[in-house]
Parts: structure tokens; sequence; C-alpha cells
């Protein structure tokens, strides 16, 4: 019965397909004559006088991504610990953040930080005469902070699931060998979690990739900030933006085929 | 000058009526361009499934481009050159060419997003529909559209909505991108009420509030469709 | 199935256009989707108004063409005019030469110096040896920004872009910049507003035409010449029959118009 179904043209995957099926050669072709246009008939000569700042301007983004990446997951684990086993007002604090941050788009915290909080640490005079306002007058840690947040909700619901997914077992067998439950936590707890949170981190650090552009908003300069001057500059519509996009298509690429590196390095059991 | 609550008021001096007229735009916004979304995202689940080869590879491209590239570069993208091409378009085919507004620009906008995501969320559903089910649509001769309309829609639908309304709170908050590009909808008029007042927390606290109570009511309806879909199921373990 | 796939394709080419095609032809006229008083704010029922508001209205009746008031981005604003998603930009534009390369311009309709603005405890001048070191905040893509890249680019320590003017005025105010640079009359706005009270003006900038441009115009896609013939011809009919003065004198005491 089920190899019959099976059998049925309509329900091949298209997946194992090779690259040089007729149809596909001649779609590149068809691609390849796009480029071609392209390259022709739209205007590049801009692209040398802004390449060392396109370049710096990858890696301010690249940066931002990683940093922000890096400390929201460290913020991550303890909210998403906090929800699954915390006393109960840490895990509600823990739940409403979330939700506020899940729940409100990314940009209007992002203004909300920079020009709303930002305008309140001005009216202190203690704040602009400390040792802090040096970076509280730069435009960066607002869109740091605002994305690290971001990050560390998004994250912390996916650490939540992954916490509560350890089975029970290993957890009871570990406090069978005696464990504390720092080192149960310490060597079981969290090992296999972030184990199991590790596939739809690949995710989350590419929608955080596509999250970046917004801080140019509040005139940080990344990547996007430099096509933006490109494009004032020039008055040219389209040939910045799609450079813009084949940069952004070429990191996301770089990040799949990187975070899958990292998988096939963690053992999975059976597969 | 009014301060506090006074300028969150519905009627002027208080800012409150923009702010709703604002929030009005972006839910239109957000409905519309889910929907667009939802029609591209049944044409390109069955264009993946069943479609001929040329059609695959071109809706993977799709979905592969759209969700590789910033929401906010594909909308300045799409925005202009949205437009530009359907006028372009009715000017080779002969037509006098159309004014294309704000509105359904940005709906074209978050609706050509949103279809690749929802292609994809709705390429799993069908999947997941036992393959007996769709033959036996089949061998009682119903034509392709009326197996889509009644057995294919209807027997994925309990496993596309976790997706589908991801996709719902997603759009919500997209909408907020095209305050970039200059549309009236609530981030911006939040930003225009703001720097017209100098009261930035008071009023981006308040579009944030709304935009909470958004996806707070779309979780409850979401859950009440949720378990209306699932009438039926078996439990999951 | 692909029966269902074409039909839905064609469902959705025809549904954005129909949903476009509903409105009639009119002339959109557009400006910054932002406060930039007193030239164009939004108003708390969400109206816009200013002077720049009364002139497009008073031009339009002149010329009888039906305007439609269209807010949209400024640094999208040039692209917006070429792709028609507006016809024409009434929106403190200066007519320079980099600009007439890309877009057309009417005769001017007003001129504004262009003035520096810091805080009032910090004395310094409008001229590089004045702004050195200091960090400088510009509106993106207007004259401002090319001039103060050009003229205190070398000299200060940060040329700072913002989207939208009131934004830069927001972080002087804030005390995140040094200075700002922009047309003198919206600053004197500025200034005379609440949050203007931390600083005062510093002087006007050296002009340099090839820069700063000849006045301001409106916008126009170029080749549409007669439109560009009604614009120009309605400027001059309103400045000769009293109407322009009429409603300038509610902004403000002085010929906006200039030399």
């Amino acid at each position: 019965m089920s190899e019959e179904t099976s059998a049925l043209p309509a329900y091949i995957p298209p997946k194992a397909r090779s690259l040089f099926e007729p149809h596909r050669l001649f779609l590149m072709a068809v691609f390849l004559v796009i480029v071609f246009c392209a390259i022709c008939f739209m205007r590049w000569d801009w692209l040398p006088r802004y390449g060392g700042r396109l370049a710096y301007g990858v890696w301010q983004t690249l940066l931002m991504l990683f940093c922000t990446a890096g400390i929201g997951f460290l913020l991550a684990v303890p909210i998403g610990l906090v929800q699954v086993t915390g006393p109960w007002p840490l895990a509600w604090l823990a739940r409403i953040f979330c939700t506020i941050i899940r729940g409100t788009p990314l940009l209007l915290q992002l203004w909300l930080l920079y020009y709303g909080l930002g305008s309140l640490f001005s009216q202190y005079p203690e704040i602009r005469s400390s040792f802090l306002w040096p970076y509280l007058r730069q435009a960066w840690p607002y869109g740091f902070t605002a994305l690290m947040i971001s990050f560390a909700a998004y994250e912390g619901e996916v650490m939540r699931g992954a916490f509560a997914g350890v089975p029970r077992g290993e957890l009871e067998a570990a406090r069978a060998f005696g464990m504390s439950r720092f080192t149960m936590f310490r060597r079981i707890w969290l090992p296999r979690a972030v184990h199991r949170a590790l596939p739809t981190l690949a995710g989350e650090t590419v929608l955080q990739l596509k999250s970046t552009p917004l801080v140019a908003t509040i005139t940080v300069i990344d990547v996007y900030a430099v096509i933006s001057r490109v494009r004032q500059d020039t008055f040219l519509t389209y040939e910045p933006l799609l450079l813009l996009a084949l940069i952004y298509l070429c990191l996301t690429g770089i990040l799949v085929a990187g975070f899958r590196l990292l998988e096939n390095r963690i053992p999975a059991r059976g597969a | 000058m009014p301060s506090g609550l006074e300028l969150l008021s519905l009627s002027p001096p208080g800012w409150g009526g923009v702010l709703l007229a604002g929030l009005m735009a972006s839910l239109q916004l957000a409905v519309g361009g889910y929907l667009l979304g939802l029609v591209i995202g049944i044409g390109g689940a069955c264009g993946k499934l069943y479609g001929g080869p040329i059609l695959r590879d071109l809706l993977e491209v799709y979905t592969t481009l759209i969700r590789a590239v910033p929401e906010l570069v594909l909308i300045l993208l799409l925005y202009y050159a949205g437009t530009d091409a359907v006028n372009q378009i009715l000017l080779l085919l002969g037509f006098a060419t159309v004014d294309i507004s704000g509105l359904a620009a940005g709906i074209f906008v978050i609706g050509v997003v949103q279809g690749a995501y929802s292609t994809e969320v709705l390429r799993g559903a069908i999947k997941a529909v036992p393959a007996g089910q769709i033959e036996a649509a089949r061998a009682y001769g119903m034509p392709p559209l009326l197996a889509l309309r009644r057995v294919i829609l209807p027997a994925m639908l309990p496993y596309a909505i976790p997706g589908l309304s991801n996709l719902w709170l997603i759009a919500t908050k997209d909408t907020a991108l095209l305050a970039v590009v200059g549309f009236s909808e609530l981030t911006l008029v939040t930003r225009q009420a703001a720097g017209s007042t100098k009261a930035y927390m008071t009023f981006y606290l308040a579009a944030g509030v709304l935009y909470l109570l958004v996806t707070l009511m779309s979780n409850i309806v979401i859950g009440f469709i949720e378990r209306h879909a699932r009438r039926g199921m078996p439990r999951t373990v | 199935m692909q029966n269902v796939i074409k039909a839905i394709a064609a469902a959705v080419v025809l549904g954005t256009v129909a949903f476009g095609a509903a409105q009639a032809q009119e002339v959109k006229v557009g400006f910054a989707a932002e406060p930039y008083p007193p030239f164009t704010s939004p108003d708390a029922s969400g109206k816009w108004v200013g002077w720049e508001i009364d002139f497009m209205e008073a031009m339009c009746a002149e010329a009888k063409l039906q305007c439609v008031p269209t807010p949209i981005a400024w640094d999208g604003i040039i692209p917006a005019l070429t792709s028609k998603k507006i016809d024409m930009i009434v929106g403190s534009m200066s007519i320079t030469e980099e600009r007439l390369k890309t877009i057309d311009f009417s005769d001017k309709y007003y001129n504004t110096p262009t003035g520096i603005v810091g805080p009032k405890s910090e004395k310094f001048d409008a001229t590089p040896e004045g702004l050195k070191g200091k960090i400088i905040g510009v509106q993106v893509s207007t004259v401002h920004q090319e001039y103060a890249t050009k003229h205190f680019g070398p000299v200060a320590a940060e040329i700072k872009e913002y989207q939208t003017q009131d934004e830069a005025n927001q972080d002087l105010a804030a005390g995140r910049i040094d200075a700002v640079q922009a047309d003198a009359i919206a600053l004197d706005a500025f200034l005379k507003s609440d949050a203007g009270a931390c600083c005062d003006l510093k002087g006007n900038v050296e002009d340099d035409s090839a820069v700063l441009g000849a006045g301001i115009g409106v916008g126009l896609r170029k080749g549409e010449t007669e439109l560009k013939d009604k614009v120009n011809a309605a400027i001059k009919a309103i400045r000769a029959n009293g109407t322009y003065d009429t409603f300038s004198k509610k902004y403000f005491d002085f010929d906006i118009y200039g030399g």
C-alpha cells in the first residue's frame, strides 16, 4: 500500500536532483544574461569610490551581529532557566519580558531607547557629568542594547523549550550519581539544552543579521548606512540596494554554511 | 503645552486620535499583506509540490532570496521597484500607467515578503496530510481546484496553523518597517507626534502598548482558532 | 494543478493593479514626513500645516491643479519622484547643480541663509576654525550635508547624518552633538521652541552657491515641461497678486522670498 503511494509521480520530493539538468542549465543561462544586463546597463561607476567604506560597514554589521548574539545568548540561558525552574516571581518577570519584547517591533524599541531614554538621560546633570556620558552620547550603545535584548528574548523562549525538553530520566540519573544541583546543571542539563537549541540558533542568528540594518536609523554606521549614503550621493534607486541585497545574501549564506559545519562537528545520536 | 496623559487624549490637542489612525493603517497593511502572502503561499506551495521543474526552481530561488535578505532592504527595493515595474509592464502592454497608492504598495511589499515564508509553512503542512486522502479525492474524480478546496486545504490546516499564526504576528511587526519609506503607520505617526511635542517617552511607550495589545489579542484569537481546527485530530503526545 | 497556479497568479497581479487603479489621476505633492516647522509639520489632528503647505495650496489653486499632499521619507524623496510615486516635491529643496542632473526644478519660491546652532554654554563661530573638533549634525541628502562635509569635514570630529532635521535638533538638545547646520529659518523656529532653549545661533555660514544652490524650488521630473510652465506661471502669479505675501505674514516678519 505504502509502496504504491510513493510510486505516484506527484509525491517525489524535489531534492536529489543534479545541478546540470537541462532546465537548470537553461535557468542558469537566463540568470547569467540578467546579471550581464545588470552590469552593462546599470550604473556601477560609484563602486570603487565606496569600496573601503563598504568593507568597514560590513565589518561593523558583523561586529554588531556577533557581539549582540553572543551576549544575548548568555542572557537567554538564565531567562529560559528561570521560566522552567525558577521561583515564580522570577519566572513571571522573565515571561513578561519575553512577551513585551516579542510583542512589539524592534524599530519602536530602538527609537524608544535612543530618542526616549537618551533624551531622559541628558536631563540629569549627574549623568551628563558621569564617566558613562561619553558612551551614552554615542549611538551604538543604544543599538547594541536593543539588538541584544531582542536576541535574548527570542532565544530565551527557545531555551525555555530546550530546558523543559531534556528528558527527566537523565536528570534523575545525574541526581542518582550524587551530583550536586550545580554540577548537574553544569554537566548535564545545560549541555543537553544547548545541544537541543543548536538547530534553532542558526535560524535566530540569521534573523538577527536581518535586524541589524535597523540600527542605521539611529545614526550607527553599518553596511546599510553606507549604502544609504551612496543612494543619497548618486540619486540611484536600484543599484545600491541590489548590491546591498547581494551583500546580505552572501553574509546569510556564509552564516548558514558556518553553522552547518558546526553542527556536523557536534556528535548526535543515531543519524 | 499639555503634558502627560493629556497628550494622548483622543481629540486635539491630544494625539491619541492620530495614533489610533496610525494603528488602523498598520492593521490594514498587516491584514492585506498577510492575505496576499497567504495567496502567494498557497500558489507557491502547490507550485513547489506539484509544479514543473522550472517552476519549482524559480520558487526555490524566490523563497531563498526573500528569507536571506533583511526585510528593511526588501521593503525599500520593492516599494520603489514594485510600483515602477507595474507601470512599466502596463506601458509595454499599451495601457495607461496607474497611480499606485501607498497602501497598495505597502500591502504588496508585506505580501511578497510574507509569501515566501507562508510558502514554506504551507508546503510543510500539505506534505503532512496523509497522501491517501488526496488520492482518494482524485479517485473520486475531483478536479484539482476542487480537491484543493475541499480536501487539501482543510486537511492541512491543523498542521499549518502554528506556523501561520507566527507569520501573522511577524506581519503586524513588519508593518513598522514601512515607517522608513514614509508610510504613515503607527510607528511613523508616533515618531512625528513625539518629534512635534518632544514627549518622546510618552508616545513611544503608548505605541508599544498598542502593539502589545494587538499581539495579546491575536494570541487569544489564535488559541481559539487552533482549538477549533484541531477538532477530531488525535491528541499529540 | 498548473491551472490553479496560473489562476492564482493572474488574480494576484490583477488584484494589485485594480487596487491601485481605483484612484483618479491627481498631482501628488511630496514633502518630508517629519516635523519641519514652520514649513511642514503635522498637528494633533493628523493634518499637515505650515508655510509650505499654504504655499502649495495657493500655487495649486492658481495653476488649477488637483494637489494631494503626500508625506514621504526625505531620504527617498528623489527616487519617489523619478519612480512616479509622487509628481512634485514641495519640500524646502534647494536648487543645486547636483540635483539638476537627476530632476528638474521650477523657479525658486523662497530663499534662506544657512545657519549653525550650538549650546549656549559654548562660544564658537560658524567657521571651520570655530567648529574644529566638534561633532556636527546635518540632515542626510541636504545641501548642508554636502556643505559641512566639504568645508568642515577636514576639521570637525565627525559629521553626523540624520534621517530628519527634527532628530538632529533633538540630539543637539540632548547633548549628543555639538552643533547643527541647517536652514536658518527652520533653525529659528527650533530655537524659539521649548526644546531649543538649550541653544543659540552661532552665525550663518559663508556662502558657497555651488553647494548651497540658488534658492528653494519645486522639484519636478525631467521632461515634464508642461507642468513646469504651469508651476512657474503660478508662482509668478501669486507673487504678483499678493497671495504670497498674505500667507507669508502669518509666519514671518521678513521677506522670505529673498533677493
